[in-house]
């Protein structure tokens, strides 16, 4: 792990294992459409909307994934100021804010047919909604400020601060009345979901996680390269301002 | 039968849509973004700028990673 944990390594090692997660994930995704729009029964209450639960929970699932991701980077940059902390976190970012996007998406698609409305402000809903909002504060701070060790130090402080609303959102339809049903696959007394509609969600939930592994190990790759980019930039600038001081002498 | 999603196929389609978009749009910025760093990287070391620990006779960086 050591090993791995220096850009120049990870750059090595993380090119072969994008390839086997990108084939992962394009192959379980062939498997998993096939089992939700061939093999798989429609609900008893939900008909075939159901199917629209087969993007929704993964995406909700990876929603919150990425904002653990972020938090655990966070604290890598703030505690051991890991320059591959930073890189992850912020190559996170964009990739959770689209997946927690899409988990609201479909979940106001899925809520007109069933609940009569696209939305509603209830517990398990705002919360989401303040997470695609903390991702997109997280976005705008790597942007906002040009200099990556500071920009990484202010977006590692509001990802561990902002990781309160993780168990917020997982816990907020047990503490609180909300339309939102209950959790039904993750919990103690196990899935409450019958086997014909829980086998092509588990399929697609893992399709969905490698695929945001890959792009999150492709992107983290692409931060190095910029860093790069920016240091030989930097280390051009010196070398032009050097060379002029020795001409002037 | 098959893709049969009865009256509520619209919001099942949008959303395999949205989840389409969604993937197609992260993947083409990966990779996007991806082309760009190794050009302005190979455009660098073309004009000869080498990284500190480069000076002193290691390899270049584009002669140790694979395109």
């Amino acid at each position: 792990m050591l090993k791995l944990a220096n850009p120049t390594r990870f750059m090595e090692y993380s090119g072969p294992l994008l390839r086997w997660l990108s084939v992962g994930a394009a192959v379980l995704f062939a498997v998993g459409l096939y089992m939700v729009f061939v093999t798989s029964p429609e609900d008893y209450q939900q008909g075939q909307t159901v199917k629209i639960m087969y993007i929704h929970v993964p995406a909700a699932w990876l929603a919150m994934m990425g904002y653990s991701m972020i938090a655990i980077s966070s604290i890598g940059s703030l505690v051991w100021r890991h320059p591959l902390a930073d890189v992850s976190a912020k190559a996170a970012a964009p990739i959770g804010a689209a997946f927690t996007a899409l988990a609201l998406i479909t979940g106001s698609l899925w809520g007109k047919p069933m609940w009569g409305t696209y939305w509603q402000w209830d517990a398990r809903m705002t919360s989401v909604l303040v997470l695609l909002f903390l991702y997109l504060g997280l976005i705008a701070i790597w942007n906002a400020i040009e200099e990556q060790s500071r920009a990484g130090r202010a977006a590692a402080i509001l990802g561990l601060v902002g990781f309160v609303n993780v168990p917020i959102i997982k816990f907020s339809v047990d503490w609180w009345n909300t339309l939102h049903q209950g959790s039904s696959v993750m919990r103690l007394d196990g899935p409450t979901i019958h086997p014909d509609l829980l086998w092509p969600l588990l399929v697609m939930a893992v399709a969905f996680t490698l695929l945001f592994l890959a792009l999150h190990l492709a992107a983290m790759r692409n931060e190095i390269l910029r860093r790069r980019v920016e240091s030989l930039r930097m280390n051009e600038v010196a070398s032009a301002a050097s060379g002029a001081a020795e001409v002037a002498e | 039968m098959l893709l049969d999603l009865g009256r509520h196929a619209a919001f099942i389609w949008l959303s395999y849509a949205a989840a389409l978009m969604l993937v197609v749009g992260l993947i083409a910025w990966v990779e996007l973004d991806r082309r760009r760093q190794r050009r302005l990287l190979a455009e660098l070391e073309a004009r000869g700028v080498r990284r500190r620990s480069e000076k002193h006779g290691a390899r270049p960086a584009a002669d140790r990673r694979k395109a």
